[in-house]
């Protein structure tokens, strides 16, 4: 008997072997089932909800996948016999249940049972985006998730410029920017998406050229128009998230009532002089519903009491603080992590250096998100700013 | 009376001699805007309307909680509590 064979023999007396399917009704009870080949063969299938841990990075990542060493873990590999060596490795390391799947995923598949296509990103983009893949709760199927996402972001001023900025660099497959400005030089204090030599250029367009030079992956539609009722549900369908970087009152009921209407959530962010304020209202929210901007506000300041506008002064800093927390709880509600601002408003007082939040709850009453009666409607509030 | 801390929001503080803060007494929240209207009648008329009722495009929170999902302008105060005033505003 070769030394290898004698090896084999002697884990088998040592490691629990399960069939295929055994494995597949564990995997169904909450064991973790690990499919440890090569990328080169995950990359033509894997068994259905495996995770996927190259062996040779086994011990070193396995507590990503199975932080309690004594979990039942299921090993997989081509026919069987990697498998059992590695989990020999794993109960090297401490734990005390593994399983090795006899035949492996030659057997899986023979068996049909249920197989997926596991995600994959090229050479260029493993490098680019390495410092998510890092992250766990990133990884590799929450970057193909942002590279399949889509964003609309209305506003490429103060505060879409550093929310574009970084959402383009993070991957976010599509990007939608909606703004019918043209490049002013009073701009580049604060809208950092643009350089002198952009003057003049339709914001939209001085901006794809920016976002696509920053990374290639992004597709930019570039909507040089203003948002009004007649486009707003036509833009805004396809997307997941709206960004509201607006700086007008008109608009910013419309963005609200329209991603009411179409479930949307709608990452909010304003600011003024020294301070800002950021939410995210979603009355749709799967899990409970949290208000939209007008149970915050009914409705906006009369022109005479309306505090500044476009001409207003602010401290150029101000708007890429809150646009980059908008853009953060964009990849939140993408990669679905952590909480969200929704039913808090954060207030940011850039001279006494102070975040705050304050809990805003849905209005019983409020005529647009309560759930009673008809939609009513898109307001026609005077744009006083412009 | 409980001693309280009122903040102005920076599109306010112009109608209140530019202060950020400032402290004074009273029991609910609708008595310390009483108190402020006092001092500062303009800042007033931006918070609240010729009846008294906070207007639609303000809120004011005692702590976290806006006093509208609490009771109103009679919500109650305590000593230390922070009264901050949000208005809607719109730059971006
Ligand atoms: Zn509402």
């Amino acid at each position: 008997m070769s030394l290898k064979d004698a090896t084999l023999a002697r884990l088998r007396k040592k490691i629990a072997e399960v069939s295929p399917a055994e494995a597949k009704a564990l995997q169904e009870n909450g064991s973790v089932l690990i499919d440890i080949r090569t990328p080169e063969e995950t990359s033509l299938g894997i068994p259905a909800g495996a995770a996927l841990l190259n062996r040779d990075r086994l011990e070193l990542n396995i507590e990503d996948h199975a932080p309690d060493p004594g979990a039942t873990v299921l090993l997989l590999c081509n026919s069987g016999v990697r498998s059992l060596l590695a989990a020999d490795n794993l109960l090297a390391v401490g734990y005390s249940d593994v399983r090795s799947v006899a035949g492996g995923f030659v057997r899986w598949k023979s068996e049909r049972l249920p197989l997926e296509v596991p995600v994959s990103l090229g050479a260029n983009q493993r490098q680019r985006y390495s410092r998510h893949l890092l992250l766990p709760e990133v990884g590799l199927e929450g970057q193909h998730t942002l590279l399949q996402s889509r964003v609309l972001l209305v506003g490429a001023g103060g505060l879409g410029s550093p929310a574009a900025l970084y959402l383009a660099a993070a991957g976010v497959g599509t990007l939608t920017l909606v703004d019918h400005d043209v490049v002013d030089r009073s701009n580049l204090q604060r809208q950092v998406l643009y350089s002198d030599t952009n003057t003049g250029l339709p914001k939209t367009e001085a901006a794809r050229t920016r976002l696509k030079a920053l990374n290639p992956d992004v597709k930019i539609n570039a909507v040089d128009q203003k948002l009004d009722r007649t486009n707003v549900e036509e833009l805004f369908a396809d997307h997941q998230v709206i960004i509201d970087g607006t700086d007008n009152f008109p608009t910013r009921y419309l963005i609200n009532d329209a991603c009411v209407r179409l479930g949307l959530p709608n990452v909010y962010g304003s600011v003024f002089r020294f301070e800002g304020q950021t939410s995210v209202f979603w009355p749709a929210q799967p899990d409970e519903p949290t208000p939209c901007y007008r149970c915050l506000y009914p409705q906006p300041p009369p022109p005479e009491l309306a505090p500044g506008c476009g001409e207003a002064g602010v401290l150029g800093v101000l708007p890429g603080v809150i646009g980059l927390l908008q853009a953060t709880e964009t990849l939140k509600l993408l990669l679905g992590l952590g909480d969200l601002l929704t039913s808090r408003l954060l207030h940011y007082d850039a001279l006494q250096a102070r975040f705050t939040t304050h809990r805003i709850q849905p209005d019983p009453n409020c005529e647009y998100c309560s759930g009673e009666g008809e939609f009513p409607g898109y307001s026609d509030y005077q744009d006083f700013c412009s | 009376m409980k001693n309280v801390t009122i903040r102005i929001p920076a599109a306010l503080r112009e109608f209140a001699g530019g202060m950020a803060e400032l402290e004074l007494q009273a029991v609910t929240a609708g008595t310390a805007l009483e108190k402020l209207a006092e001092r500062f009648p303009l800042l007033s008329q931006r918070i609240v309307d010729q009846d008294g009722a906070v207007r639609a495009y303000v809120n004011i929170f005692v702590g976290e909680t806006n006093i509208r999902d609490s009771s109103g302008l009679e919500t109650r105060l305590a000593d230390g509590d922070i009264v901050t005033i949000i208005p809607a505003v719109a730059g971006g």
